[in-house]
């Protein structure tokens, strides 16, 4: 007896693995028409089109004519005469801008986390600022505020300094308003960094008897420099990336940064696209390095997490007969990105031409600009566009990304890391590039997409793919996986569980995630701006034809009625607890 | 060495319960007005000898971190006095008005809860910061630093991790590094934020003694503070209990487990068993109470009126439990039923219905009794305390 007993396991097995191969076969077969199966591939692919094709033609565009490969492209595009120009500026402004906002940026991240500052709802007013004034209505507001000419402030310090002192239309003007509009970015990051910072730290350098500057010198400033050098890495990306700011105030004296000439050779006849292409392979690259950079430093900077793991008891530093003077600051800088720009849209939108404030032109004020904005033609078909736009790339986005997020939270599929790898490419393509690198692929293309809203509709989807990702990653990882494998041991087949277990779940991150993208795409130009054709435009379009042909007026009017809907967008999305606040790309 | 008169510290309270001031107030409804003002710290008053370890006991949000903090400089009181030896810190009172030595002047040790070990900087770099910053004609050389640092590092056995990065350290290691940092420009004063409140239960324990030691050894006066009562009992010369931002007992750790002057002490400090009475009779020290269940003689130096309500606080290690009765010859002998047992390794607990109440008892583990069983309770006058009611 003894001895027969090991024999039996070892003989067992063999019988079952001659069974096993054909059924492993069905298996297989059943595995790869699943709906389960279908609509992850479909998914995947649909976010590798998006992602990957674009960037494709680009290149290829760029390097390949009739003949073949070329270069001549390049060689266009580089040896122009003023490159060297180009370049400099482009780097100047990117810096400086990036300089310019983490300044300002970080003075009021740690007023406000650190101290005991008045006015703390004001942050709050300011850091929406990005989100509820697009670039390109900010940009035309300071150009009110301090063009040579007509500008506000100029005639405000004229008894004292002459006129025209202030020039927007400068090099430096555009670090200004780049600056200031990044400012409230740069603040959102560093207030986290800030919050996440134990004040203990700072406690325990003031207890060992270092004073107030040396703490912040040797304790505070270190601590949270891999969150400055991260700044300043998506800072100087986003200033090279910028299109509004340097077409709105350096195209008409010829100050090109990447994106203003990338328009120009655009819209010079006959338009070079391979040299375009050039240009935008170089911003790309450049912009592809900054990001590579940022993640690194992001990376590195985990290691000081690990420290206090309990959470922080906020006890705001005292700034005693300091505080006036903070407050007048925090008041002057509100004055500055909040007020200023907004009132003189307000003002403009009410004059029949625009001047300088004066009682004669209080008295011309009217709403005959609000009246003509009603009945152009052009106005409704903007608006109908837009909001088409926005409610259509939002629903897509985040249809397509809850199913992505799954594939990449929840499956155990290899192809995991490529989707989510994919989706957040589009996060380095600058705007600009992204629309000529569509027109590259839909002007090849036998089906007729380009000229129809359809081609909008895809540069949308393409852009705001991260966005959507982000929120829907993040409400996935807030559901536990055990309410998915109850739903299965329940017997529902994956699509059930997907549809009615998990997208009710999500759908408060899912929703805020649709307003989020709705407000973006409300101010979406550098890639429309390649891709529009006459009958489609969009509101931001709208406002920079207007720009161009001089009307200032009537846009200053467009700009208020668009301001106003964003303000409405955002509270509604503030409201659905998609954090503008800290959400900020 | 540290003296602390009537030191209050308020803060704005949270805008609700301000609005429901403000809506109260126009209502005229003084009752419901909640506070504008929340007082952390109202008029704390104690003083500390050479040497000591003082602790400030109790829950959270009895104001006894603000108490430390504001030694410390990091919070400045309303109005109050501390004085660390001869040297003024704090004076909203008397002749010196105004009086408010910055944190960083004030030379005092400080360990923080969560250590606030710096993790840009080495083991070595934490712990030379101090002397580092001190103004330019009182810092030692760059020779002297390295030595006294060492020396510290040293008495707290991380002389080999100097150069290590101060966040690779385990959790011990870092409160030694923390405590190293607060020691290394010997202050007079160490002030302790719950120090080992991060750690998990084992460690706890072992540093708990490593603590007392080093205290005793270097004799440097401390003051700390912890919500965990066996950690006073365990490290305290003097142990202030606080609550809703006062002290409500001062004394040493014995006297304050065994004569509790409120129940809110006797429930914070172990468990108690509490009984309602009125005294029936005092008799030199020792008080007659007639209880619910019978009648108790509590030993009590204090004076106590015939006929006054009084509660009875009867700690479990003071129940004796055993099978046989020494027929009335003894006072406070009660029977009960034994309803649940517990072993728990080092005791067994049960707990006893007596009439209808539940006496909590602990034992050694040699005496077990079955749940049905009855049982006699033996009380010791001298275990058991009188504490005033309300």
């Amino acid at each position: 007896m003894t001895t027969a007993t090991p024999t039996a396991p070892v003989a067992a097995p063999t019988p079952r693995t001659t069974q096993q191969s054909p059924s492993s076969l069905t298996r297989a077969r059943r595995w790869l028409f699943a709906p389960k199966t279908l609509i992850i591939v479909a998914v995947a692919g649909v976010i590798g089109y998006l992602a990957l094709v674009p960037l494709y033609y680009l290149l290829y565009g760029t390097f390949f004519d009739a003949a073949g490969f070329t270069l001549s492209g390049f060689t266009r595009a580089y040896s122009a005469n003023g490159i060297g120009r180009l370049i400099s500026n482009s780097l100047v402004f990117a810096l400086g801008s990036a300089a310019l906002s983490l300044l300002v940026g970080t003075c009021l991240a740690y007023l406000n986390v650190r101290t005991d500052v008045p006015f703390k709802p004001l942050f709050f007013a300011a850091s929406m600022i990005p989100l509820i004034i697009p670039g390109i209505l900010y940009t035309v507001a300071w150009i009110f505020l301090a063009s040579p000419d007509i500008g506000l402030l100029n005639k405000l310090i004229e008894p004292v300094f002459g006129p025209g002192l202030l020039d927007v239309f400068t090099l430096w003007g555009m670090i200004w308003v780049e600056g200031l509009h990044l400012s409230p970015i740069v603040f959102l990051l560093m207030v986290a960094a800030f919050r996440s910072m134990d004040p203990s730290l700072e406690e325990s350098a003031l207890m060992s008897g270092a004073s107030r500057w040396t703490t912040f010198r040797k304790i505070t400033m270190p601590l949270v420099r891999p969150a400055i050098v991260a700044s300043v890495l998506v800072m100087t990306v986003r200033s090279l990336e910028s299109f509004e700011v340097p077409a709105l105030l350096g195209l008409q004296n010829g100050t090109y940064v990447f994106t203003s000439r990338i328009y120009f050779v655009l819209r010079t006849y006959p338009p070079d696209l391979a040299s375009a292409g050039a240009l935008a392979t170089g911003l790309l690259v450049v912009a592809v390095l900054g990001v590579i950079l940022s993640n690194r430093v992001g990376k590195g900077s985990k290691s000081y997490q690990t420290v206090g793991g309990k959470g922080f008891r906020p006890h705001p530093m005292e700034l005693g007969r300091w505080r006036p003077a903070a407050g007048a600051l925090i008041v002057g800088y509100f004055l500055m990105t909040v007020v200023a720009p907004l009132a003189v849209l307000l003002y403009t939108s009410l004059l029949k031409f625009y001047t300088a404030p004066s009682v004669a032109a209080f008295q011309s004020m009217s709403l005959d600009n609000y009246r003509e904005l009603a009945g152009l033609s052009k106005v409704g078909t903007a608006l109908k566009n837009s909001l088409f736009l926005g409610v259509a790339s939002a629903t897509l986005v985040m249809l397509f990304m809850s199913i992505a997020a799954w594939i990449v939270v929840r499956s155990k599929s290899r192809a995991r890391v490529v989707v989510d790898q994919l989706a957040f490419v589009p996060l380095v393509i600058p705007g600009l590039v992204l629309g000529l690198a569509l027109s590259f692929v839909y002007l090849r293309s036998p089906v007729p997409i380009y000229g129809t809203i359809f081609i909008l509709l895809i540069a949308y989807c393409t852009r705001y793919m991260p966005y959507g990702m982000r929120y829907a990653i993040t409400s996935m990882h807030q559901i536990s996986g055990e309410l998915e494998e109850s739903a299965q041991v329940c017997g529902a087949s994956w699509w059930q569980t997907f549809r009615r277990v998990l997208l009710p779940l999500l759908s408060p991150g899912l929703v805020a995630g649709f307003v989020y993208i709705l407000v973006v795409s409300f101010r979406e130009l550098s890639s429309s701006i390649l891709l529009y054709s006459p009958g489609k435009e969009v509101l931001s379009i709208l406002i920079f034809e207007q720009f161009e042909n001089g009307q200032f007026t009537v846009l200053a009017a467009l700009g208020v009625v668009m301001v106003l809907t964003l303000v409405v967008l955002v509270t509604l999305a503030y409201k659905l607890g998609a954090k503008v606040g800290l959400k900020q790309d | 060495m540290l003296t602390i008169d009537n030191l209050v510290k308020s803060f704005e309270s949270d805008k609700r319960t301000r609005k429901q001031a403000k809506a109260a107030k126009v209502a005229g409804d003084d009752a419901v007005a909640g506070p504008a003002r929340v007082f952390a710290v109202n008029d704390v008053s104690f003083d500390v000898k050479e040497g000591e370890l003082f602790t400030l006991l109790g829950p959270s949000g009895c104001g006894k971190t603000t108490t430390l903090r504001s030694i410390a400089g990091l919070e400045k009181p309303d109005s109050g006095r501390i004085t660390v030896g001869e040297r003024l810190m704090f004076d909203m009172q008397g002749k010196n008005r105004g009086v408010n030595m910055p944190a960083n002047q004030r030379g005092l040790g400080m360990v923080f809860q969560s250590y606030a070990i710096w993790p840009h900087m080495s083991v070595f770099d934490n712990v030379a910061f101090p002397l580092q910053v001190r103004k330019r004609n009182e810092r030692p050389g760059k020779p002297e630093i390295a030595d006294r640092v060492g020396k510290v590092l040293e008495v707290m056995e991380l002389g080999h991790l100097s150069d290590r990065q101060a966040t690779k350290l385990s959790g011990g290691q870092q409160q030694r590094l923390a405590l190293a940092r607060a020691l290394v420009t010997q202050p007079p004063l160490l002030l302790l934020d719950e120090p080992l409140s991060n750690l998990d239960a084992k460690l706890r324990e072992s540093l708990r003694f490593e603590l007392k030691r080093l205290q005793r050894e270097l004799g440097i006066t401390s003051i700390y503070v912890t919500h965990d009562q066996v950690e006073a009992l365990a490290l305290s010369s003097q142990i202030a209990v606080m609550r809703e931002g006062q002290v409500v007992q001062l004394g040493k750790p014995r006297d304050i487990y065994e004569n509790p002057n409120s129940r809110f002490v006797a429930e914070f400090i172990g468990t108690s068993n509490f009984l309602n009475g009125t005294v029936v009779q005092q008799d030199g020290s020792t008080v007659t109470v007639d209880t619910v269940e019978g009648r108790l003689r509590v030993s009590s130096s204090a004076a106590v009126p015939v006929g006054s309500d009084a509660i009875v606080s009867i700690r479990p290690e003071a129940v004796e439990v055993t099978r046989s009765s020494a027929g009335g010859t003894l006072a406070n002998e009660w029977t009960g039923e034994v309803v649940t047992r517990a072993f728990l390794g080092d005791s067994v607990d049960h707990v006893i219905r007596v009439g209808t109440t539940e006496v909590r008892n602990r034992s050694n583990p040699n005496v077990s009794v079955e749940p049905g069983t009855t049982v006699y309770l033996r009380m010791d006058p001298d275990k058991l305390a009188l504490v005033p009611v309300g």
